[in-house]
């Protein structure tokens, strides 16, 4: 395993195990700590669990019926898969932006705060500003701020992934966790995505789960190996792309497999 | 050859074959919807259209005054025989007559011939001959009469105000009298202070009523004194109050235009009119109301009962067993036959549930029953029972096909279940939960066999809406158009008048059913505009 020491983690992931229903085991005891304020890369062959791992920081796996998890996963200290976890509150703290854009079939103004309005918050005037910062972050506020009122459905693939972003982003979350958010875009609007991810990086956590290794190169600082459940390798991006231990990582990132 | 079955075999693989045979699939059944509504439109279009009078010369010397319905070849085939409407039903017992062309021996179209809609026994065809209005006997002309009919015409209309009148006050006397009833049940002495003053109440009643039947029944017989003499084909006289006359015209004086604007109005009536000569004649205005309501009703059951149900079976139950044996039932249940429902309805809804009420609430008023009986309350409840697997399926069907993205992005951001379900999934739903509803009501308008035992009548005392407290009467029987259909094709004592009536009454439920599923799928339009997604 890797030498790569995380001080004062947001998220630490103790010996995680997950089985899908059926007994059918995905994670295989993965231990990985993730920094705060960094954007951190999962990468490996298809099926290797990091789409999995990814949806246990949210417990969006919650959502498959008879799955199980064994071990511990801890946000600033507290153990998510704990008995007394409020699953609504964490979401919150960890928000999430899907493969596939889903914009609510709503107005872009609405599709934005509404996060904000199932938490039962009724200000008019912080949504106005929510709405802004959140589309400002996101990249989008110049090219929407004129139609807010207009149906998300009408944007572009581009501008459907970022206001996806902005959607999580406007509940003001502590990580936000993306599932190959580039998979369906064009170069283009990737490129857009991308730049959008560099600069939350100062305010935010950010998991990305990737199977474009340019990609991972690009915009992550840290970047994780994951091959048939298990971690192989966990370093700074720059060290494992040039010169990773193991290998295994050696031949995924060299295209020799995978 | 070889080149031959080379190309037949290109021509099944193309799939030309396939094409066709779909097409026909769809033609057919687009032609015997169209050839249905066709027919259906030809012979109730055509009623209200004021044909000539013809006045027949027979050959053994009789005249007939009639207006032909059809011809056709005789039963020997030897020539043709016509159907005519001679009216006069109370002079002739029958209103339909054939004649072999070949016993005619002239025919002609005399101006002055008359048809007079009349309140009962149908219309008159004949001459005028003279008018008696304030005991005053003198002849007089087509305008003359038209005139005197509109006097009476006027003065009818008070009365009706004041049998409106009489109606309220009667219903008022019968709360009186349930009251009374009710403090009898409970055995309250006869000097209590209610009891006194339910008394008080009802002497002022009784005298208010006995003053209105007075001066109802004075104006009834001043209104039945004029009167106007006309004579039939043969000459006979018959003396016709003008009260009865519904209105007199003379068609073979009518222009085409005045023709038109003739069929204009009385297409009108149909609409507002109320019914006369057991159904035969006059509007289907109370039939129109209750279908209406009953649909609209049986949808506020049946639409929310559904929705729910839906949801719990697909968002809510663990997928199972259970969930499919209950799915399996809910399909099936829309297989029963509808007469089942209908005893259902009557068993259970009436006699159970409306009997409990009955014996609950009002058990002074037995065994005269107010909610033991059928009624459009029970009526609704029976078809929203029998169309409540449609809006469940379909529901079921719409939750189905939002793409499991929409609920990951509704969770992800802290959103329990319940809001997930109204905010994204219910609204992205209700084009499908539209559908659903469309083809509820479409099925509920067309049932007949379930009304027939839980409340529909023949003719209803009143609308299940009106000015008296509580304004909805849901305890009250109504009329249906479709159990119009039935009654008056199949009940009624006089077939060949009712005909044209069946094909007017059954357009007018087509008519119904089109017009209300036509709002449901502009909303739904409006709705799947809103909601469905762009691709990109």
């Amino acid at each position: 395993m890797t030498a790569t020491k995380i001080e004062n983690p947001i998220i630490q992931v103790d010996d995680l195990k997950f089985y899908y229903p059926g007994n059918a085991r995905a994670l295989h005891g993965i231990n990985l700590s993730f920094p705060e304020k960094q954007v951190t890369a999962l990468i490996g062959p298809s099926g290797c669990g990091k789409s999995t791992l990814i949806r246990c920081f949210n417990r969006m796996n919650d959502l498959i019926d008879s799955c199980r998890v064994e071990g511990e996963i801890f946000l600033e200290g507290e153990n998510i898969y704990g008995r007394r976890t409020d699953i609504i509150e964490l979401r919150r703290k960890v928000g999430m932006v899907f493969q596939k854009s889903n914009p609510f079939p709503k107005s872009i103004y609405e599709n934005v705060i509404y996060g904000l309005r199932i938490a039962g918050e009724k200000d008019k005037k912080l949504f106005d500003e929510r709405v802004e910062s959140s589309l400002k972050a996101a990249a989008l506020w110049d090219e929407v701020k004129d139609r807010l009122q207009e149906s998300a459905l009408g944007l572009s693939g581009g501008q459907m992934q970022r206001l996806c972003i902005a959607r999580a982003i406007a509940v003001n979350p502590k990580v936000i966790l993306m599932d190959e958010p580039c998979s369906a875009l064009d170069p283009k609007s990737t490129a857009r995505v991308e730049e959008t991810i560099k600069e939350l990086r100062n305010d935010y956590t950010i998991i990305i789960v990737t199977h474009n290794m340019q990609q991972a190169a690009r915009v992550s600082d840290f970047t994780a190996f994951l091959f048939e459940g298990n971690l192989i390798e966990f370093g700074v991006t720059d060290q494992l792309f040039v010169k990773p231990q193991n290998k295994q990582t050696e031949d995924y990132i060299t295209g020799r497999f995978g | 050859m070889a080149m031959k079955t080379k190309m037949m075999d290109k021509y099944w693989r193309v799939g030309e074959p396939m094409v066709w045979f779909s097409a026909a699939a769809l033609a057919a059944t687009l032609l015997t919807a169209f050839v249905l509504l066709i027919v259906i439109m030809v012979n109730g279009l055509g009623v209200f259209w004021p044909s000539d009078l013809q006045q027949l010369k027979l050959k053994d010397g009789s005249l007939v005054i009639g207006e032909l319905i059809r011809t056709e070849p005789t039963a020997d085939k030897s020539g043709l025989r016509r159907q005519y409407k001679i009216a006069n039903r109370d002079l002739y017992g029958l209103d339909f007559r054939w004649i072999d062309e070949a016993q005619i021996v002239s025919e002609q179209t005399p101006q002055q011939l008359l048809v007079l809609e009349r309140i009962e026994h149908g219309d008159f065809f004949g001459e005028l001959k003279n008018i008696q209005v304030n005991g005053e006997l003198k002849p007089g002309s087509l305008a003359e009469l038209n005139a005197a009919v509109d006097n009476v015409g006027n003065e009818l209309q008070v009365l009706e105000e004041l049998e409106n009148k009489l109606n309220d006050a009667s219903y008022q006397m019968e709360r009186l009298r349930l009251k009374v009833l009710k403090l009898d049940y409970k055995k309250v002495p006869a000097d209590d202070q209610a009891r006194i003053k339910l008394n008080h109440e009802k002497t002022k009643l009784d005298s208010n009523f006995n003053h209105l039947v007075k001066v109802q029944t004075n104006r009834v017989t001043r209104v039945r004194q004029d009167k106007a003499i006309f004579a039939d084909a043969k000459g006979q006289e018959k003396e016709i109050v003008l009260a009865d006359i519904v209105q007199v015209y003379a068609p073979n004086q009518m222009t085409v235009i005045d023709k038109s604007i003739f069929y204009a109005k009385k297409l009108g009536e149909l609409f507002v009119g109320e019914p006369r000569e057991s159904n035969t004649e006059g509007g289907l205005f109370p039939a129109i109301f209750g279908t209406v309501m009953l649909i609209f009703v049986m949808s506020l059951f049946s639409f929310p009962l559904g929705v729910i149900a839906a949801v719990y079976l697909r968002e809510y139950a663990n997928e199972g067993l259970l969930v499919r044996i209950v799915r399996i039932a809910v399909n099936n249940l829309a297989g029963i036959p509808s007469i089942v429902y209908g005893i259902f309805g009557l068993s259970f809804f009436i006699y159970g549930i409306g009997h409990g009420i009955d014996s609950f609430f009002f058990p002074e008023r037995l065994p005269t029953p107010t909610f033991g009986t059928g009624g459009l309350l029970w009526a609704s409840l029976t078809l929203a029972l029998l169309t409540v697997p449609v809006v469940i399926v379909s529901t079921e069907e719409a939750l189905g096909a939002i793409p499991r993205e929409m609920r990951e992005g509704s969770y992800a951001l802290g959103s329990t279940k319940f809001q997930t379900l109204v905010r994204i999934l219910l609204p992205m739903a209700s084009p499908g939960i539209m559908t659903g509803l469309i083809l509820a009501m479409a099925r509920a308008a067309g049932e007949v066999a379930p009304l027939m035992l839980t409340g529909v009548v023949k003719l209803a005392p009143a609308l299940p809406i009106d000015g008296n407290f509580p304004f909805f009467h849901l305890d009250r029987k109504f009329m249906h158009l479709g159990f119009h259909i039935y009654d008056i094709g199949f009940q009624s004592p006089n077939v060949e008048a009712a005909k044209p009536m069946v094909f007017v009454t059954t357009l007018l439920l087509v008519l119904i059913v089109l017009i209300m599923s036509s709002v449901a799928i502009y909303l739904r339009n409006k709705m799947k505009k809103r909601y469905t997604f762009g691709t990109f």
